[in-house]
């Protein structure tokens, strides 16, 4: 008698797990399969590119074959007429410059500013810091227009050097926000230690702040990096010949000639535009991320 | 290595008085322990101490010179925080150097230093570890490492072991005062645990609101409180405080707790406390006086019966608590002697250890 | 003792009063070095941003050459075109559209990736990330390709699947759709990684009390997660609607506003009207209509920033 109500509920037991674990399984099967065509809806148009980037403008032009796959055999052609024959180069160059005098320039106003702000109080600077966030959600498309007048009035109207002046607004306030958010998250009495420890304010920033912090500082490095990289209202507006102009505008306008698009060569163009930031974040995506989402949900 | 001194010391946040009028003086080579519950001033007077808060009024010297206006670096302190307050970017050696290497010492002297530092503590084979591979006791040694290489005139502790588990807060307890009897610097030490304060200080000193209750060798403190605060605070567990009335019985005095209870005062006080005769005062007895009647206590103190609520055995000795007058009382008996909970006890206060407090102005008479 | 402490008050205050000591000093300087560090950030603030702002207010009254005043002229002329109200009325079905679904994808994308092994996450959290690591002007230049009229890869798949191609950018009803297809696939990897960090932060052991109280997978969602994110969630929508809603480079390269105008958004619009026609007042002022709605947005966002602040501590 007991040994068969001992046996009976320890069967159950036994069915109730197994089906737990049948559950848990159909679960993560539905979640791959949906994962699987989210993934394909999101990698579809950088593969896309790529396919286009390495196919023979002759294969292009069958309109019958398979446009997913290479069946004309593949080549480097695009990437050899776009480094050869066009400005590409140019603009990529252009883009560098750009892109780290805007990152240098954004982390020194930035990381001084968040040293400021999150260490020293002083009179107005909660409001500044408040204004600095507002500051980040302007929207380059509201201040094109001004910026325009203004940029022509110094006389850096078709300058890309117009666009290391103007990108840090976009840059610096977030920035700033996220450094911020890193520096107060440093104990006090770090602060307090190398005070007695003898060490200046500079000091403090340099030698404590600035490596204790460093996560954030790749993280707010990356954001100013992207956002100069991909900018494409103030390019658009402020530059208009070649030898001044950016990858993103360069590559969506003069590299369409005519009325004859290149496109395997467009899509090399694109393709190798966007490999910088591509290759950054394979490396640094999660210090990014950490920055990122801390700048947002911490406040 | 120097004496500091604080006269009239005063500390105030907007209308918040934190620290009120402290005066306080610890000679070469002392050990003095700041104890008090949170939010007694003890933090913030060490903190003036450092020069990490500005102080409102009064005068803090270190070696005869008036500090006040000296900004931390040049005071030659060294502190050692509760969080321990390592840089996470630097090696172990790295932490414990950065305060020379920024005063610009000779690269040999540094090491020398370092090294020397090192072995006092034990630590020679972490120095190129980074805090984050250290555990909470051995980042406490480079916190103090840190503090050594410095050779400073004062030592500052603010509750260093407050972050680490019992056993080793006492192994680390042991520890500083080894440090302590190794490089002799006077030290400022502020804690919140009196038992570490009676463990460690030479003096100790018990604030309470922003102000000194007592100044006193640890032996003192426990013996001679001056404050209902203190003989409260210092002893674990707490002294019993029963309101009773002081009766005079001839040329006796008598303390009375209840209608039924009173205990006579020894012969050696009645003098003391003739005055108060007839007053209500409150009765400070120590649990270890309130013992059973059998065993080597025969014949000490004065018998009464007590029925036990609470029965707490702790191994070597058994804590019974029972009521008089509507107030918990503590009483330390042996194992063997305690009885079941509800039961009735017979029990023995040993009046020679008594107190006497006036329950208006907290003075132990 | 409270007299003391007064007298010490008052001798330290008229101490001070009198001649400020050192420490004061060090006080009041580390104050203006604070102040002087925010400085180049002030100034790019103040230069390129306030300036520019009311810069731009007094641009919108002037004439096309801006040689006179006009006041509200601009403002009217806007008011009484048909493309200027289909502007509005874009922009907002865009921003609304695009952000419903950018949030929707990245609730169910974050939830997927989450039910994951732990050691599986970062690599489809990558994966995922991809369309808001490219550039949006060449990720679109992409589109662009795939939505091309004679060499649509899309219109070849739906073709040898029998049906008749789409004519994606041409059909301005098609172009809406697209343009808003566009951005989602931009925009969701964003919610993403949002919805994913603060689904991290719902402590675990709420899900495992709520287990024990008899919960199933979906009350788990609407009473734990649901209000554990609230704050989050009204955050990243609020912001993205502002992005998105002023957004230029998907609509600029894909239509450039056609056909018909039925894609033009406000950014290109301006853009239209100040830097291709070269009337800068006329761009400015249409722009400035942009204004009052992103700051609204913005003070909410502003307030769900800070009470998230008080809730984290």
């Amino acid at each position: 008698m007991t040994s068969i109500t001992a046996a009976a509920p320890a069967g159950k037991r036994l069915t109730v797990g197994a089906s737990l674990r049948r559950n848990r399984r159909w679960a993560l099967y539905t979640s791959y399969f949906f994962l699987i065509l989210f993934a394909i809806f999101f990698l579809l148009p950088p593969y896309y590119m790529i396919i286009t980037a390495f196919k023979t403008d002759s294969e292009m032009a069958k309109l019958a074959t398979n446009p997913w796959l290479i069946t004309g055999g593949a080549t480097l052609d695009q990437f050899r007429i776009l480094l050869r024959d066009t400005d590409f180069l140019i603009f990529f160059k252009n883009t560098v410059i750009v892109t780290v005098c805007v990152v240098v320039i954004t982390m020194v106003v930035s990381i001084l500013a968040a040293f400021a702000l999150g260490r020293m109080r002083f009179w107005g600077s909660s409001i500044l810091a408040t204004g600095i966030f507002l500051t980040y959600l302007v929207p380059d498309t509201l201040l094109f227009i001004p910026l325009f007048q203004i940029v022509k009035s110094i006389g850096l109207l078709n300058s890309y050097w117009a666009m290391v002046l103007v990108y840090p607004t976009l840059t610096v306030p977030f920035c700033t926000w996220i450094m911020i958010g890193y520096f107060q998250s440093i104990p006090k009495e770090l602060d307090e230690a190398a005070l007695i420890d003898g060490a200046s304010h500079m000091q403090m920033l340099l030698r404590i702040f600035i490596p204790v912090a460093l996560p954030g500082i790749i993280a707010a490095m990356i954001f100013a990096f992207t956002v100069s990289w991909a900018a494409f209202v103030y390019p658009m507006a402020f530059l208009y010949s070649a030898d001044q102009q950016v990858l993103t505008v360069g590559t969506v306008t003069s590299l369409i000639r005519a009325d004859v698009y290149k496109w395997g060569m467009l899509m090399a163009g694109a393709l190798l535009a966007a490999a910088p930031p591509l290759v950054i974040y394979a490396f640094l995506m999660d210090y990014y991320i950490a920055g990122l989402t801390s700048g947002a949900t911490k406040g | 290595m120097a004496d500091v001194s604080l006269r009239n010391v005063v500390k105030q946040y907007d209308d918040v008085v934190a620290v009120a009028s402290i005066n306080l003086e610890i000679p070469n080579h002392e050990f003095v322990v700041l104890v008090g519950p949170s939010g007694c001033g003890k933090s913030t007077t060490l903190r003036m101490i450092a020069g990490l808060e500005e102080i409102t009024g009064g005068e803090i010297s270190i070696d005869g010179a008036v500090v006040n206006d000296l900004p931390p670096k040049d005071r030659d302190i060294a502190m050692v925080f509760q969080n321990y307050a390592l840089y996470p970017h630097m090696t172990v050696a790295e932490n414990m150097s950065f305060g020379l290497k920024l005063r610009k010492f000779p690269k040999a002297e540094i090491k020398a230093r370092v090294d020397n530092a090192a072995r006092i503590l034990d630590i020679t084979e972490l120095l190129e570890r980074r805090p984050k591979q250290l555990s909470g006791g051995q980042r406490q040694r480079v916190a103090m490492g840190r503090a050594i290489v410095r050779n400073p005139k004062v030592f500052l502790f603010d509750e260093p072991l407050s972050n680490l588990d019992a056993k080793l807060r006492v192994q680390m307890r042991t520890e500083i005062k080894r440090v302590h009897q190794k490089v002799n610097t006077t030290t400022v030490y502020v804690t919140h645990d009196q038992v570490e304060a009676m463990t460690l200080a030479d003096r100790v000193v018990v604030m309470n609101a922003g102000k000194i209750e007592q100044i006193g060798t640890p032996n003192d403190l426990y013996h001679h409180p001056a404050t209902r605060f203190v003989a409260g605070f210092i002893g674990s567990p707490a002294m019993n405080f029963i309101p009773a009335t002081l009766e005079s019985n001839g040329d006796a005095l008598r303390v009375r707790l209840t209608d039924t209870l009173a205990f006579n005062v020894p012969d050696g006080r009645t003098a003391r406390y003739k005055p108060y005769a007839g007053k209500q005062v409150t009765f400070g007895l120590r649990p270890e006086h309130v013992t059973e009647t059998r065993g080597h206590h025969n014949g000490v103190g004065q018998e009464f019966n007590a029925t036990l609520d609470v029965v707490e055995p702790m191994g070597m000795e058994t804590m019974v608590y029972f009521r008089i007058a509507g107030t918990e009382v503590c009483g330390r008996v042996e194992p063997t002697a305690a009885g079941n909970a509800g039961a009735q006890m017979p029990l023995r206060a040993n009046l020679d250890h008594m107190h006497l407090i006036d329950p208006a102005t907290g003075l132990v008479l | 003792m409270a007299d003391t402490v007064q007298t010490w008050g008052a001798t330290a205050t008229d101490k001070a009063a009198a001649k400020p000591n050192t420490m004061q000093l060090l006080l009041r300087r580390r104050s203006t070095v604070a102040f002087l560090m925010c400085l180049p950030l002030i100034a790019i603030i103040v230069c390129l941003v306030i300036y520019p702002a009311f810069y731009s207010i007094y641009l919108s009254l002037l004439n096309k050459a801006q040689t006179r005043f006009i006041g509200l002229a601009n403002f009217t002329y806007l008011m009484s075109r048909d493309t200027f109200w289909m502007v509005v009325y874009q922009s907002t079905i865009f921003a609304l559209a695009a952000v419903f679904f950018k949030a929707l994808i990245g609730l169910i994308t974050a939830h997927l990736v989450n039910n994951l092994p732990a050691k599986g996450q970062r690599k489809w959290r990558g994966m995922l990330l991809v369309p808001w690591v490219i550039p949006l002007a060449l990720s679109t230049l992409g589109w662009w390709w795939m939505f091309d009229p004679t060499n649509s890869a899309f219109n070849y798949t739906l073709r040898s699947l029998g049906f008749s191609g789409v004519p994606w950018l041409s059909d301005p009803y098609w172009a809406r759709f697209s343009v808003i297809l566009v951005n989602v696939w931009y925009g969701a990897p964003f919610f993403l990684i949002m919805y994913l960090a603060a689904l991290k932060s719902v402590p675990e052991q709420l899900y495992e009390a709520a287990a024990i109280d008899g919960a199933n997978a979906w009350q788990k969602f609407i009473h734990i997660t649901l209000p554990m994110m609230r704050n989050i969630i009204a955050i990243t929508v609020l912001f993205s609607l502002i992005v998105t809603f002023a957004n230029f480079d998907i609509v600029q390269i894909m239509t450039a506003g056609g056909p018909r105008n039925m894609t033009h958004m406000f950014a290109t619009y301006s853009f239209l009207l100040g830097i291709r026609s070269g009337d800068l007042p006329l761009g400015a002022a249409t722009s400035l209509f942009m204004f009052p709605i992103l700051a609204i947005a913005a003070i909410f966002i502003l307030r769900g920033v800070r009470k998230r602040g008080r809730e984290i501590g």
